[in-house]
């Protein structure tokens, strides 16, 4: 064998351990996870941590059911405001806007995809908080005295500002993908549609939404988990405080990966708090893998029928 | 009239998938002639070339069974070094596929894999092998500018020359000249006729008139399978089938994208 | 004007707002960040180290974020590129285009994409613990890493997609192999997309914050040793934004800036790039 063979076939191994490697990557995240949080779930099972909202490490007391809520309260609200903008967004991109708007609007859906977590959660506590302490705040509190605008909290840092700051975070996520998923229907549906005497927005209502259903849904599951999972713009916005579950909108809420960023020093330091901290890791880490399954799964089986 | 025999099929079977593309094709390439493989499009022109150094097998979903035999060796054994068939074999596809370097380094790219690291061996295969393709004269001032610039019918006769450089004894062509514009496509078939005297070429090609001129013999396909076979004269003088006889008239309504 | 153009016109305004709306909260964010940065931002802001600790000393600046995320983001940019390259490159030089390997590497791929970054933080830190390792450089480096190698691998496939196959045919006919093919051919070919895929994920990788919190750590000295803390700019927002003292909430805001700042730049730099260096590309 000469040098040169002998070259390709070391590369083709050595490639092929690396994409070996990869593989292994998600079963090697959830079985570290997996061991690191094995001590709680021998000591208390499943269910009592996921339904007592009793967190008290110190007594060795650690139930996740505040701060699950917490996160289905934020995620809830997020995808309110996210899924309407986001889809009516990628409709105009690309069904109705001119050719240069879109290839104007397409690099701010990039650039806003691109800044960083952090920002989001600066930008959220300079505008966002104070804009619902002084004035949708004080606004719903007077005029709907009910569920769910009732609370106590009048500092700005609750449900609804995580909501919002996080639905900004999404949007893009889920105009990109309902986007292409959009121009992927083909011109001729339209075109027979059109033909019939169709408006365009029949058209659009009735023949490429309807085809584009699938994808959409997976644009706003993806959406929907990268929700659930950010971390630290929520972490700064909504007002991580309390171990209670939130009853209101102007709550502040206590979400899981808020949780487990905020834990990283002391967890160290109290026995089974780390085990606890990664169980909750770890649950985030399987909800979200398969939030994107279902996504891409959909993505995929639209892509081999095209 | 004798031929000595290169390129031996026996008994090639081709399928994608469920769809059999080659249907036992057994068939003896001439040495140092140009055959022409003919037939209507979808007939399995392309897929019969790319058999011979075995580029078929990249395709989506392919399955090879038979032989073909280069020189009396059979090339799917397993034994075989494929880049030394390749080596064997210069291929010239339907567009010219320039690599994405300089003029220069598209032809010295052949003969660097093969061994040859002398910067002046390199120049002077450089420019031999553009002189043999007719481009020296239109790229000696810029052959270190991307060959990419090059127009369609000069990126094809570097293609031709980078071909050359690694030294072939076959020269494969899927329609070569279908891309070119008609003084490009001369230039290639000048060259083609010209160098038969030193390789072996086979030819696909849908154009009757260019298989006539170029070719010594011809090959006919129909769905697949082998349906006429023999020297040029013979062919379009008398074809025994009736199939090839009315595509010869003209019969079969050619697609322009075959 | 019949009742199907008033529905025509209202969900176009409602389109058009919803875009309109996604737009200006760009313009709403970019213009927070500057409004709040620039003013905190001066020359010591950017040459100097904060001064009596970086969540109560009220003087100096955010040097050792603004070295510790470029420490971070170039030594993950060039893990992941060692990592993505090879897998991405043995998938389109090796495989068939539909094969079931691929398919599945792709997708596994887009599944570690959407997994969230405080997961490999909290990955990360297990995988610390286990080597007895504590926060430092390398840990954060590893842990970005993983972060943007499906960003990057992914950015990089959608390159390779777009090389013809017959680039490969005509190469491998000239009896190359498949490695002389990748490394000669696919990387020049690719090197625009490579790059800018590796700016891309260069941007991710320093904005993200909850990834370094357990593995990088935080420090008021730049970056020295791999084996020990870094700062990095998202942390540098997020711990002294926290603070009661105005002074260091000033480092905060300028941390925004500049961060800011640095990932539009890349991102600019990254469109730029895509366009330069076209000059040997086949089209």
């Amino acid at each position: 064998m000469d040098t040169r063979r002998l070259k390709d076939l070391i590369a083709r191994k050595l490639m092929f351990m690396l994409c070996i490697g990869i593989l292994s990557i998600v079963f090697l995240i959830a079985v570290g996870l997996y061991i690191r949080s094995l001590p709680i779930l021998v000591r208390s099972g499943i269910r009592d941590i996921l339904f007592s909202s009793l967190w008290r490490p110190t007594e060795g007391r650690f139930g996740l059911a505040a701060f699950v809520a917490g996160t289905v309260w934020v995620t809830t609200i997020s995808m309110v405001i996210a899924i309407p903008l986001g889809i009516f967004t990628a409709l105009y991109l690309s069904e109705y806007c001119h050719k240069r708007t879109r290839e104007l609007v397409k690099p701010v859906i990039d650039v806003l995809a691109g800044i960083s977590p952090v920002i989001y959660g600066f930008w959220g506590m300079v505008t966002i908080v104070p804009l619902v302490r002084d004035h949708i705040m004080p606004f719903c509190v007077g005029h709907f005295p009910f569920f769910p605008f009732l609370s106590d909290n009048y500092t700005g840092f609750c449900v609804l500002t995580a909501g919002i700051v996080l639905a900004v975070m999404v949007l893009p996520i889920i105009i990109a993908i309902a986007e292409e998923v959009l121009s992927g229907v083909p011109f001729s549906m339209r075109e027979a549609s059109l033909a019939l005497g169709a408006t365009k927005w029949q058209t659009v209502k009735g023949v490429v939404l309807k085809k584009a259903r699938p994808g959409i849904f997976a644009a706003v599951i993806l959406g929907l988990s990268r929700a659930f999972g950010e971390t630290m713009a929520v972490l700064m916005v909504a007002g991580c405080a309390m171990h209670v579950i939130p009853r209101s909108l102007f709550d502040p809420a206590y979400p899981l990966p808020a949780l487990i960023a905020n834990t990283y020093g002391e967890m160290m330091s109290i026995p089974l708090y780390d085990a606890a901290v990664l169980l909750a890791a770890l649950m985030l880490f399987l909800v979200t893998v398969l939030f994107n399954i279902v996504g891409w799964k959909i993505l995929g089986r639209m892509e081999d029928e095209a | 009239m004798y031929y000595r025999t290169h390129i031996s099929v026996k008994n090639l079977n081709v399928s994608y998938g469920s769809q059999k593309v080659l249907n036992d094709i057994s068939i003896d390439i001439p040495d140092k002639k140009i055959t022409a493989i003919i037939g209507p499009s979808g007939c399995g022109k392309t897929t019969l070339l790319k058999s011979f150094n075995r580029l078929l097998e990249l395709q989506e979903g392919v399955s090879i069974k038979g032989q073909v035999l280069v020189d009396g060796e059979d090339i799917n054994d397993p034994n075989v070094e494929v880049t030394h068939l390749r080596k064997k074999m210069g291929l010239l596809f339907q567009r010219p596929q320039v690599l994405p370097m300089s003029i220069y380094e598209n032809v010295a790219y052949g003969p660097r894999l093969h061994g040859i690291k002398d910067r002046k061996a390199l120049d002077d295969a450089v420019s031999h092998y553009l002189k043999e393709a007719t481009l020296w004269d239109e790229v000696k001032d810029r052959l270190h500018k991307p060959a990419s610039r090059l127009s369609i019918g000069q990126q094809q006769r570097l293609c031709l020359a980078r071909g050359l450089a690694v030294e072939p004894e076959v020269i494969l062509g899927d329609e070569p000249t279908s891309a070119l514009d008609p003084i490009s496509a001369e230039r290639i078939e000048r060259k083609l006729l010209d160098l038969k005297n030193r390789y072996t070429i086979v030819l696909v090609t849908h154009i009757l008139r260019q298989a006539r001129r170029l070719a010594d013999y011809i090959i006919f396909l129909y769905m697949g399978n082998l349906v006429e076979h023999g020297p040029v004269e013979d062919f379009f003088e008398n074809p025994k089938d009736p199939k090839a006889r009315a595509y010869i008239s003209g019969q079969f309504i050619e697609s322009s994208d075959a | 004007m019949d009742r199907r153009n008033l529905e025509e016109g209202f969900f176009k305004i409602i389109m058009a707002g919803s875009a309109i709306i996604t737009v200006m909260s760009l313009i709403f964010i970019l213009s927070t960040v500057f409004i709040k940065g620039l003013p905190a931002l001066s020359i010591d802001m950017i040459i100097k180290t904060p001064q009596g600790g970086y969540y109560i000393g009220r003087e100096g600046g955010i040097l050792n974020a603004i070295l510790g995320s470029l420490a971070i983001g170039t030594g993950a940019t060039a893990l992941a590129l060692a990592v993505s390259l090879p897998v991405v490159f043995y998938l389109h030089i090796y495989r068939r285009k539909k094969s079931k390997f691929s398919k599945m590497v792709r997708f596994f791929l887009d599944v570690l994409w959407g997994v969230p970054s405080i997961v490999y933080g909290a990955f990360g830190f297990t995988v610390m613990i286990f080597f007895g390792l504590k926060a430092s450089l390398i840990a954060g480096i590893f842990t970005v890493a993983l972060l943007i190698i499906p960003i990057m691998a992914r950015s990089i496939d959608e390159t390779l997609r777009m090389i013809p196959f017959e680039m490969n045919e005509s190469c491998l006919a000239l009896g190359s192999t498949r490695w002389e093919l990748a490394a000669k051919v696919i990387t020049r070919q690719a090197f625009p997309g490579i790059l800018t895929a590796a700016l891309i994920s260069f941007g991710r990788g320093i904005g993200d914050a909850a990834s370094v919190l357990f593995t990088a750590g935080f420090t008021d000295y730049i970056p020295y040793s791999l084996f020990k803390p870094v700062a990095t700019l998202p942390l540098a927002i997020f711990f002294q934004l926290g603070t009661p003292f105005p002074e260091v909430r000033q480092r905060g805001y300028a941390s925004a800036l500049v961060l800011t700042l640095l990932i539009l730049a890349v991102s600019v730099v990254a469109r730029l790039m895509s366009k330069k260096f076209v000059r040997n590309i086949i089209k």
